[in-house]
């Protein structure tokens, strides 16, 4: 192609500011773009020309793509994983070509994921870097998103109890913007040491017991604020801790999938597609650390969380934990949301009151960072004991303890 | 001891197979009734109301052999090869049938092609379970894959003859448990035969061939059944009047697949009709109906 390349993405969260910042310094003559900021345009957009029941994050890359198209890129990137998501990119580039744009459409998806695979699409597209420039500029993104990762995990664990958390966001807002800038891992280490030296510089007033709720899903619905209705945010503000323990980094350098099934404690025997694993073995921990609540975010329709759903109600049957489903889709309405979420809010704390305080008063005081790694020498108290929570049920046909 | 075989999902695929082994060994099994709609609003109730049609009957076939049997075959499909995987909805069952019918004793093997001989072991794994020897087991398992491959092989013949029949010939392109439901697909086929026309299954051509074929209409395609739909509508073109993409809701890969369809294949007529909970059948006859008439009046402008 001789004209300049613009190269864009569809949005996730605010990833898209690391991924730029890759995809700048991989083509360093190329234009690279965000698509425009996701809203309910996007959204309609990308309905519009979406099959029916597809899921949402379908239909909000859809929009980001026709919008990234009509302010002039010609590159597109997308990926694809376990589920549908491994199926993306064909059909969105055949209804794209329907619609008559002219584009490259690059779609590093299952096979094409594998290094070399990406190395040869990269320099056929142009780009001057080597396997080892690449490898670098790699190593900086991974280093950037993991830094974002463990920042916001702090931020969404204390927000709710900030003096002021508007400082806390400008905070991260300030973190990225530096972050695009930084070009070395050295560098990405610093800016990660100041900012969360200022971001516990700063107040919090934080209860010695405060209501704790857990997030887990499928990863789209979970980590894109809009597709959500920013629950995190809704909940912050009603003073509650919330852990996710599912973000870009876990994705990366998660856990292997044996460990994760492991931690299912035998609710599941095999992996059932995506995230359903881990929305299930994360339910489970936050069960075993006396979390008052989690919430299960998913959009409509999401094979492997559906498939999660009859083991993730066994565990809150078991366990005693109360666990919210919630089914996003583009047209769902917010104050639908607003209510459940107020009433599962009030339902937790009614069972405050009621309950034994001391069955559910475990490891509470701090957040318990789920989203961090187990650091050496610093083991969980085993709680399981105590919530008298069965260990490993017998394969297949186990009775379950309380029939 | 009984083994129960739902009459849902795999079993439209592997029925012979699995009920050929458990006669080999000498162990009786009970397989579910055919679908009907106490099946579904008895699934229905034990799913998530968002689970897809066919997982519905499927936990109503599960519902209707508790108590009957003394363990249930559930098995696990995950992948058949490189770009052959099934749906993920397969890749969850085991888990989901066992999390929702907490007390059933469950059978299980899974089709899980890293692993070599996944099948056979896993054949033999069952065999051990119902206290039958490996080689009686491997035996058994190498009788029934040959009756099943002779039944598929009859059933390609019979099929292939209806190509030469007169009237109008429609190929109902569904997943296997979709078309061969007497509830689901078999009552399109029914509404078919009442107006004169032929319905003819992707089965109809030889499944090998399809997936190579499917290439032709994708080239990321990774569901190995949605690539034999593919498939054979590649074969079916010149040998049918029309297709009807039948899907129930809200199926995951049928979605992508079909749209795919409609944007991809333009030379033949094609409809898409999407089966749900609801018992009317008005709605599907007059639907039917019309893409018939369509056909016929397409096919008398074209002989004009």
């Amino acid at each position: 192609m001789s004209n300049p390349l613009i190269i864009s993405f569809p949005h996730m969260g605010a990833y898209h500011i690391p991924i730029r910042a890759f995809l700048g310094r991989l083509f360093p003559e190329a234009q690279v773009i965000s698509a425009p900021p996701i809203t309910r345009e996007t959204a309609a957009l990308g309905q519009r020309h979406s099959p029916d029941f597809i899921c949402e994050p379908f239909k909000y890359n859809m929009g980001n793509f026709i919008q990234a198209l009509d302010t002039g890129a010609n590159v597109l990137f997308q990926t694809g994983m376990g589920c549908r998501y491994g199926y993306y990119g064909e059909l969105q580039e055949q209804i794209l070509r329907d619609l008559g744009y002219d584009f490259q459409f690059l779609c590093l998806s299952r096979d094409r994921a594998r290094p070399q695979a990406v190395y040869q699409t990269l320099r056929k597209l142009g780009s001057p870097r080597s396997a080892p420039q690449m490898a670098h500029i790699l190593l900086v993104a991974a280093t950037g998103i993991r830094a974002m990762d463990k920042l916001a995990g702090y931020i969404r664990e204390n927000m709710g109890f900030a003096a002021s958390p508007g400082h806390m966001l400008a905070e991260y807002d300030q973190f990225l913007a530096a972050l695009k800038q930084a070009d070395t891992v050295p560098q990405v280490h610093t800016l990660t040491r100041i900012s969360g030296k200022r971001l516990r510089a700063m107040r919090i007033n934080r209860p010695s017991n405060p209501l704790r709720v857990g997030i887990v899903g499928d990863l789209y619905t979970v980590m894109e604020p809009f597709s959500n209705f920013d629950i995190e945010h809704k909940l912050a503000a009603r003073g509650i801790a919330i852990s996710r323990k599912m973000s870009v980094s876990f994705l990366l350098f998660g856990e292997a999938e044996r460990l994760r099934l492991r931690k299912t404690q035998g609710y599941l025997r095999h992996p059932v597609g995506a995230n359903g694993l881990d929305s299930v073995a994360q339910s489970v921990q936050y069960a075993s650390h006396g979390y008052d609540g989690v919430i299960h975010i998913k959009s409509f329709g999401c094979t492997p969380e559906l498939n999660a759903i009859p083991a993730m109600n066994r565990i809150s049957r078991d366990l005693g934990i109360p666990i919210l489903h919630m089914s996003f889709d583009t047209h769902s309405s917010e104050t639908g949301v607003d209510t459940r979420l107020e009433a599962f809010v009030d339902m937790m704390e009614m069972r405050r009151t009621q309950s034994n305080a001391n069955a559910l008063q475990l490891g509470r005081g701090r957040g318990l960072y789920l989203h961090k790694r187990r650091r050496s020498g610093w083991g969980w108290p085993n709680y399981s004991e105590r919530l008298s929570l069965d260990k490993r049920r017998p394969p297949g046909g186990g009775t379950p303890p309380d029939s | 001891m009984t083994i129960g075989i739902p009459r849902a999902l795999g079993y439209h695929r592997y029925g012979v197979l699995w009920e050929t082994f458990f006669q080999k060994l000498g162990i009786p099994c009970v397989v579910s009734e055919p679908t009907t709609s106490k099946h579904l609003t008895d699934g229905a109730k034990r799913t998530v109301d968002e689970s897809c049609l066919p997982l519905k009957l499927y936990m109503g076939h599960v519902a209707s052999l508790m108590g009957r049997c003394d363990h249930i075959l559930v098995p696990r499909f995950r992948r058949l090869g490189r770009q052959e995987e099934f749906c993920v909805r397969f890749w969850g069952l085991y888990d989901t049938v066992q999390n929702t019918f907490p007390k059933a004793q469950l059978l299980s093997y899974q089709l899980l092609s890293d692993r070599l001989g996944h099948e056979l072991t896993g054949f033999i794994r069952m065999g051990s379970v119902c206290g039958r020897g490996t080689l009686l087991s491997a035996n058994a398992y190498a009788t029934a894959v040959r009756r099943q491959y002779d039944t598929d092989q009859k059933h390609l013949i019979q099929s292939q003859k209806l190509l030469s029949t007169q009237g109008p010939k429609i190929l109902l392109a569904a997943q296997s448990y979709v078309a061969h439901d007497p509830y689901l697909g078999g009552t399109v086929a029914r509404l078919l035969r009442e107006q004169g026309a032929t319905p003819l299954f992707p089965d109809t051509w030889d499944q090998i061939t399809c997936r190579n074929r499917s290439r032709e209409l994708s080239s990321d395609l990774y569901w190995i059944t949605s690539r034999e739909i593919l498939g054979a509508i590649q074969e079916a073109r010149g040998q049918v009047d029309g297709i009807i993409l039948l899907t129930a809701f809200p199926c995951g890969s049928d979605c992508l697949t079909n749209e795919l369809i409609l944007r991809r294949v333009r030379d033949l007529p094609v409809i898409q009709i999407i089966l749900d909970d609801n018992d009317g059948l008005t709605g599907l006859q007059t639907r039917i109906e019309s893409f018939l008439d369509m056909i016929a009046q397409r096919k008398q402008a074209q002989t004009v």
